[in-house]
């Protein structure tokens, strides 16, 4: 299946979103790593700002950075949200609350304990009333999203936001799922190009066979580390637009493919 | 949309094991749910439990999955020859020919509970678990597709109470694309101290027997269960016959309400445009349909805006039922469970009534079915609506 990549966000330890990002997949700055910068979440109203917390955060601000590159209409796209882990710190917090004698659950952490509290304060926050699922599939689930937003690019012939999202555990959770940093990423994928779109990117689905790795070891290690961001390899080659062929891991014996073509827009930019 | 044949369809609750079990007690308008009595949960409340689930660890070549939600997976998948058509299935297609696309909302979250309640007191560290294959939110499909021995395409919906509903969409398009020729679709959600102190905490625990669209409700009743469809393509080799060949999905609608995290929009706005999108997904106006599975919380305002969505789209004529009453509130499985209830309807001729309701609430609007009747739909609609605002809408007919 066919889609176009009209918008990017991305926040990870060392990459503060798409455009520096870009200079670093491209070699023409080095990947310093570091801390994942703090999400911003101005686009929310005051009393759902309380509310949420920075996994929600996260995933609203690649979200954002995505939609506002592609000038999309956030009310009218469709969404996919992907996570392999949900939200640790919630997690923790309500288990903390049930291994107490009053077992006095938040409501407000019970609330956003769904695995689609960053769809429903999205949709709040754009006041999207268009469909939107919320996904998993461990370590693949970047790739299980990238798949359901290609398919539903296709099958609707509209476009769709794909945001992928992690963060870390708290202690004592961290120790069963290690994660090295936050990170989060937003594509704003479309059945048709625009002048600015980068693509086209042709997504298969293949038996297994290795995933495509990084030549930096600390970009690689990062892919490692977090599951969002097994996103990584698609996004430098996205950034270099180069003709590439991308393996995602996805499942046992399964991945997804994402060719990608030279990217006109980019090709158009640099004889500009 | 392109209709997916169901080609067989199973479920367990606290109403039995099996949908012979289902179509009984909604026959006689009996209702599963008991006082609660649930681990050592102390909260004056009705549950809807699968009984001796505490016995039946899962098979133990996939014993690393042991837990609450998929033991019941388990009992789900053994009932109604289910296993047996998906095994025939996996022999004609390929086993990398069948997706998995399972809906849950709390997985296999008890594990992580008990491991806090065991924490070491000095370090705060946690006892063992099988994490991923238990408390992870794909634990579920995980399990099933390896208790299956697929290999096609899986992932889990995740959407509180509508996940299990939109687990037909995903297949679906993967069955369009060709990206696979059937699809294992369902949800399975057990009970666990979360949802029970979560739901008690927003006040929404009914201390009763919860009474959907009744003047008098006060609550929900939390139930467990797990509920399969085996779906295929309309056209061609793959859909063989079947003991329920008859019914198929032919249209979805999905929306989101843009208005809060766990209260329904008052008019029910987003309802609407799920029952609208999947009306016109399959080409159906309004009056052909013949029955509605109200989603039905039995919340003070669920069933208000609920009632004044389908009233306001449907009528007030055509028959509505609440099944809550019935099985509890299944939360990531409520929306196969009630997906598993209409196809009932079409294939027993039997619309049923909405048990533990007295009466209706005249607010509520829409015509609800406090006893069963005998009816003969062609196409009948299941709602689900979950937190955060997440609906989705299913039409199920009989082509």
């Amino acid at each position: 299946m066919r889609v176009y990549v009209d918008g990017i966000g991305l926040l990870g330890p060392g990459l503060d979103g798409w455009s520096q990002a870009c200079a670093v997949f491209r070699g023409e700055t080095a990947y310093a790593g570091g801390r994942t910068a703090r999400p911003t979440v101005d686009l929310l109203p005051p009393a759902e700002r309380r509310r949420c917390g920075d996994t929600v955060r996260l995933a609203l601000h690649v979200g954002v950075e995505a939609v506002r590159a592609s000038g999309a209409d956030a009310a009218g796209l469709a969404a996919v949200f992907a996570s392999s882990s949900g939200d640790g710190e919630v997690t923790h917090h309500i288990c903390l609350a049930l291994a107490r004698a009053e077992r006095d659950v938040s409501p407000t952490r019970f609330h956003n304990s769904v695995h689609n509290a960053p769809a429903g304060y999205w949709s709040i926050a754009t006041e999207s009333r268009e469909p939107s699922t919320s996904l998993c599939a461990y370590e693949g689930s970047f790739a299980a999203g990238l798949l359901e937003a290609g398919l539903q690019v296709t099958a609707g012939q509209r476009p769709v936001l794909l945001v992928a999202y992690d963060a870390p555990y708290p202690a004592p959770l961290d120790v069963f799922y290690p994660m090295v940093g936050s990170f989060g990423v937003g594509l704003v994928l479309s059945p048709t190009a625009r002048a600015t779109s980068l693509g086209p990117l042709d997504l298969a689905l293949a038996d297994g066979g290795d995933e495509t790795k990084l030549a930096d070891p600390a970009l690689e290690s990062l892919r490692c580390g977090v599951a969002a961001a097994r996103s990584l390899p698609l996004l430098a080659a996205l950034a270099r637009g180069e003709q590439s062929c991308t393996h995602l891991g996805y499942l046992p014996g399964a991945s997804v493919v994402a060719d990608a073509a030279p990217c006109a827009a980019i090709a158009k930019r640099s004889a500009g | 949309m392109n209709p997916l044949i169901v080609s067989s369809f199973t479920g367990v609750s606290c109403l039995g094991a099996g949908i012979e079990a289902w179509s009984t007690a909604l026959a006689e308008r009996r209702s599963g749910l008991r006082p609660c009595a649930f681990e050592d949960v102390a909260i004056n409340t009705f549950i809807g439990e699968v009984a001796g689930l505490d016995r039946s660890p899962v098979r133990a070549d996939l014993a690393a999955y042991d837990c609450r939600n998929n033991r019941l997976a388990a009992v789900g998948l053994k009932q109604d020859r289910f296993l047996e058509a998906v095994l025939d299935a996996r022999e004609r297609l390929g086993a990398g020919r069948i997706a998995v696309i399972l809906g849950t909302s709390t997985s296999g979250v008890m594990q992580v509970e008990r491991a806090y309640q065991r924490a070491d007191p000095a370090t705060g560290a946690l006892p063992h678990f099988h994490y991923p294959e238990t408390q992870n939110s794909y634990s579920l499909a995980a399990f099933v597709r390896r208790f299956l021995g697929l290999a096609g395409p899986a992932y889990v919906i995740s959407t509180a109470c509508s996940s299990s509903a939109k687990v037909f969409g995903g297949a679906a398009r993967l069955i369009d694309a060709g990206l696979a020729d059937a699809a294992v679709v369902g949800g399975v959600d057990s009970l666990c101290l979360t949802t029970l102190y979560g739901f008690r905490s927003l006040e929404l625990l009914s201390d009763q027997a919860c009474r959907p669209f009744d003047p008098d409700r006060n609550g929900i009743s939390i139930g467990e269960g797990a509920g399969f469809a085996l779906v295929t393509r309309a056209v061609g080799a793959t859909a063989r016959a079947a003991p329920h060949d008859a019914i198929a999905l032919v249209g979805i609608g999905e929306s989101s309400d843009a208005y809060h995290m766990s209260t329904p929009h008052p008019e029910g706005l987003g309802a609407t445009l799920a029952m609208q999108r999947a009306l016109a997904s399959a080409g159906l106006a309004p009056a052909a349909i013949d029955y509605v599975n109200l989603h039905g919380t039995a919340t003070r305002t669920n069933d208000v805006a609920e009632g004044r969505a389908v009233a306001g789209l449907f009528g007030r004529d055509v028959p509505c039922s609440a099944t809550k009453g019935s099985t509890g509130h299944l939360l990531g499985a409520a929306g196969i469970a009630e997906a598993i209830i209409t196809m009932l309807s079409l294939r027993n001729g039997w619309l049923p009534g909405t048990a533990n309701s007295a009466r209706v609430d005249r607010e509520c609007v829409c015509r609800v079915l406090l006893e069963g009747e005998a009816a003969r739909p062609r196409y009948a609609l299941s709602n689900s609506f979950g937190f955060g605002g997440n609906n989705c809408s299913l039409v199920f007919g009989r082509i």
